[in-house]
């Protein structure tokens, strides 16, 4: 910029809006000797103000200005901050905003994103009513407190500290120095606030006849630190952000996509249902399923339904592929269900119960099944795949599956795990696969003993 | 070319991606968490910013932050989720902020189960702000159409100045299909109208009230200031009646006189049909098997199908009508889009509504059975 600017403050919408000796007045004057000190490019400026009287104040100020939801003032400042890391960018909030969204200021403390967070503190709600806040002192009378506040104020500066913020001060309006401070904290990298403390002469001024000389005593009465309360300098959350995430990160490499058609006998829709225990792999050994069957030429969907519980409960997959579009992609009559674990069998007992003698059931020899029309295929599965790997069991099941059902080709299954999966699992497949025949063998002379 | 095997929720972290989304915050929840780490693993590698926020309130705040600085953003949540974005939904509809919300439904109320699927948010999504401005809303049926719509979404939201919502369903966002996305025939990619350096900032909102307003970023050269209380075209507050009707026409006014534009529907029209499907989301592909079925059983039967479901696409509805005698609107709730329906039929149509929340997929038998046999 080649001509010096004199004031930040523009009377465009006319003069502040507040009541005679409020300190936001004041505040504002500070902040502006603040941005003429440092002469920020006002394009390259932004104030993000929170509700309450304080919000009216980013209209006032040549610089960008957005004022939002109570609250939530620091949340688009740091979404600012690192969409356009050039921007400076400060937040003017009121103790009401500490209130409703401590959990923002704790955060963007925490992990110390470079704005510049300034509290208008006047230890109530000033705009409606003047009811307490979070910072309003120990007996401090308000509308909502009528008898005298029973609340401890939060030390907005221990608070901010505790989380991890790096430069905190705390000042009043009455400070001459406060627009050096201001400056300061604009400058400083990394998260810096200023709890501002101030008067509001439309409520908690006049209720608890507050004077000037009163703040400094409440600070000394609560152990409150004035001046600079902590100077602690780290890393800025945007900066190491791009230098780890954005700088280092590698370019992603392309889909891998599938164009074999190495043969099946699929000649319509068929549903496959794999039911068994949440961590037993049920969704990827499904999911392999369905990309050998990809593989064979075929369109597929995979429905999953498992429980919020991670590791424990069922876990259920639907396989439906097709030589043709898929569209509805539950299963009401499956062609093959495998049933690898009791919790499997808990989740589908009235499938199982309802199948027809048309499908397969492939199911682990030690479960006791409920009566079904289903041909069934009584499989040592579990000491099988204890032999292989201790979650190999569903990835044995569906090579059993391939292998005796042959609605696909081997070569697709064996493309599939070859193509999609890590060495170290593709192993447990392959050798899965090798298992089937002797299993798919030992199955028929359960099956045979049954009989 | 070939086929890939990919859940609905990373299909739409593609389609943002082909938008040129490049900032995303969101807080996980079932089922739209994939959403987050789809956008935090891939936008770092083209220069965008993907975050966690600390809630859900802090995830829309930095979004709306971001694209007011010209990015295009994106955030995932579903149903609960919902709840705590509306105060800023309505913000991004006041402010004019250009944004993408997925909402990955799940079933409800509240918590409900976090792992089913369900389609109960039609209504919420379409009034879950105070003030009752349109919305644009659109929804999916496909992996692919995932992909699809997400890219469409933000189009919209850049032409038109406004949030657009996906409303998916658990079970597109985690369901794997095989598909082949460099197929999808995408429209070309739109980007909001900035201002120039002549323009006051929104000077051109009140030409006509449908006019899409120029877009200011803020920390470009154009000065924007911007205030979430009622203001006037340029951005200001006020308190002026007249200035704050203007600005609430306005909002309605821009949306829905682009309903034509929006209108996103495939219809399936057998002449001489007295049955007409209406269906959206996973629910139409039950409708399609319904359809076939029905057909090959001697019925002649129409389907449309919506792709967007706000503005309601009144015109492509009112066409789809001609002849009918009973229209059919299965979903997977207790019956929110058939309100929009039963506003629009002449008398003397029937609307049967086929219903259920029980977090299982209604069956093409099923809405056969009870929406055309019973």
């Amino acid at each position: 910029m080649n001509t010096t600017i004199d004031t930040y403050l523009t009377n465009e919408i006319g003069p502040l809006p507040f009541c005679p000796g409020c300190g936001h007045d004041q505040l504002l004057k500070a902040l502006d000797k603040a941005l003429v000190k440092l002469q920020l490019d006002p394009a390259k400026t932004v104030i993000v103000t929170d509700i309450g009287c304080i919000g009216l104040s980013d209209q006032y100020f040549i610089t960008h200005g957005f004022h939002g939801l109570h609250g939530r003032s620091i949340t688009y400042a740091c979404g600012m901050k690192l969409a356009r890391p050039e921007l400076t960018v400060i937040v003017l909030m009121g103790d009401g905003g500490c209130g409703i969204g401590g959990s923002h200021l704790l955060n963007v403390a925490r992990r110390n994103i470079d704005i510049t967070l300034l509290v208008a503190n006047n230890f109530n709600y000033g705009m409606t009513g003047g009811q307490h806040s979070v910072s309003t002192p120990l007996s401090g009378i308000t509308p909502t407190t009528p008898m005298g506040n029973l609340e401890s104020a939060m030390d907005l500066c221990k608070t901010a500290i505790a989380a991890g913020a790096g430069w905190v001060y705390r000042g009043t309006t009455f400070d001459k120095d406060l627009p050096d401070r201001i400056a300061k904290a604009i400058t400083q990298p990394g998260f810096s606030m200023i709890d501002i403390w101030e008067m509001c002469t439309a409520y908690y001024m006049l209720s608890n006849k507050l004077k000037k000389k009163d703040l400094i005593d409440i600070m000394g009465r609560n152990n409150f630190k004035y001046g600079l309360v902590a100077n602690n300098p780290r890393p800025e959350y945007g900066a190491q952000y791009r230098t780890t995430y954005v700088d280092t990160a590698t370019p992603e490499r392309k889909p891998r996509t599938i164009k074999t058609k190495l043969g099946n006998n699929i000649k319509r829709q068929t549903g496959i249902v794999i039911a068994g225990s949440a961590g037993q792999k049920v969704r990827s050994a499904a999911g392999l399923l369905a990309q050998s069957s990809m593989c064979a030429g075929l369109r597929v969907t995979q429905k999953v339904d498992y429980p919020n519980t991670v590791m424990t409960g069922h876990s259920v997959s639907e396989i439906i592929v097709s030589p043709e579009r898929i569209n509805y992609t539950a299963i009401d009559t499956a062609d093959y269900f495998i049933l690898v674990s009791e919790d499997g069998l808990k989740n589908t007992k009235s499938r199982i119960e309802k199948l027809p003698s048309t499908c397969t059931l492939y199911v682990e020899k030690s479960l006791d099944l409920p009566h079904t029309e289903a041909k069934i295929i009584r499989l040592p599965l579990m000491a099988t795949a204890k032999k292989i790997n201790r979650l190999s069991i569903c990835f044995v099941a569906i090579a059993a599956l391939v292998k005796d059902s042959g609605i696909i080709s081997l070569d697709a299954f064996t493309e599939a795990i070859t193509a999609f999966q890590k060495p170290a699992a593709a192993e447990i497949s392959l050798r899965a696969l090798e298992a089937s025949s002797a299993l798919i063998q030992a199955g028929q002379e359960v099956d045979s003993k049954n009989l | 070319m070939g086929l890939e095997f990919i859940e609905g929720n990373e299909a739409i972290s593609r389609g943002a991606l082909k938008a040129n989304c490049n900032f995303f915050a969101g807080y996980p929840i079932s089922p739209s968490s994939s959403i987050a780490y789809h956008m935090l693993n891939k936008l770092p590698r083209v220069g965008g910013v993907a975050i966690m926020g600390e809630d859900e309130i802090a995830s829309i705040g930095m979004c709306i932050g971001a694209a007011m600085t010209g990015a295009k953003a994106l955030t995932a949540t579903s149903g609960p989720g919902m709840s705590l974005y509306s105060e800023n939904i309505g913000l991004a509809v006041g402010g004019e902020i250009p944004l993408v919300i997925i909402n990955a439904q799940r079933q409800g109320p509240a918590i409900g189960s976090s792992t089913k699927g369900a389609e109960g948010d039609i209504l919420f999504t379409r009034w879950c702000t105070s003030g009752g401005q349109p919305m644009i809303i659109l929804s999916p049926a496909t992996v692919t159409e995932a992909y699809e719509l997400t890219y469409r979404a933000f189009n919209l939201a850049e032409k038109y100045r406004t949030p657009v919502f996906l409303l998916t369903n658990k079970e597109i966002c985690l369901t794997r299909e095989s598909v082949d996305l460099e197929q999808v025939k995408l429209p070309r990619l739109v980007n909001r109208t900035r201002t120039t350096i002549d323009d006051s900032c929104f000077s051109n909102r009140l030409k006509a009230l449908h006019e899409v307003p120029k877009f200011a970023d803020i920390g470009g050269d154009q000065i924007t200031r911007f205030t979430t209380s009622s203001h006037d075209e340029a951005g200001y507050f006020t308190s002026n009646p007249e200035v704050i009707q203007k600005m609430i026409d306005h909002y309605a006014a821009k949306i829905e006189s682009a309903e034509e534009d929006i209108t996103l529907v495939k219809q399936d029209i057998e002449a001489g049909a007295e049955i007409l499907m209406i269906s959206y989301g996973i629910t139409s592909r039950s409708v399609t098997v319904a359809v076939k079925k029905m057909r090959e059983q001697g019925y002649k039967v129409s389907s449309l199908t919506l792709q967007s479901l706000y503005p309601v696409p009144r015109t492509a509805l009112s066409k789809a009508l001609a002849g009918i005698k009973r229209i059919v609107v299965p979903e997977m709730n207790m019956g929110q889009y058939i309100q929009e329906v039963q506003r629009l039929i002449p008398k003397g149509v029937e609307v049967v509504g086929v219903n259920k929340m029980d977090t299982t997929l209604l069956s093409p038998d099923e809405i056969i059975e009870r929406g055309v046999l019973s």
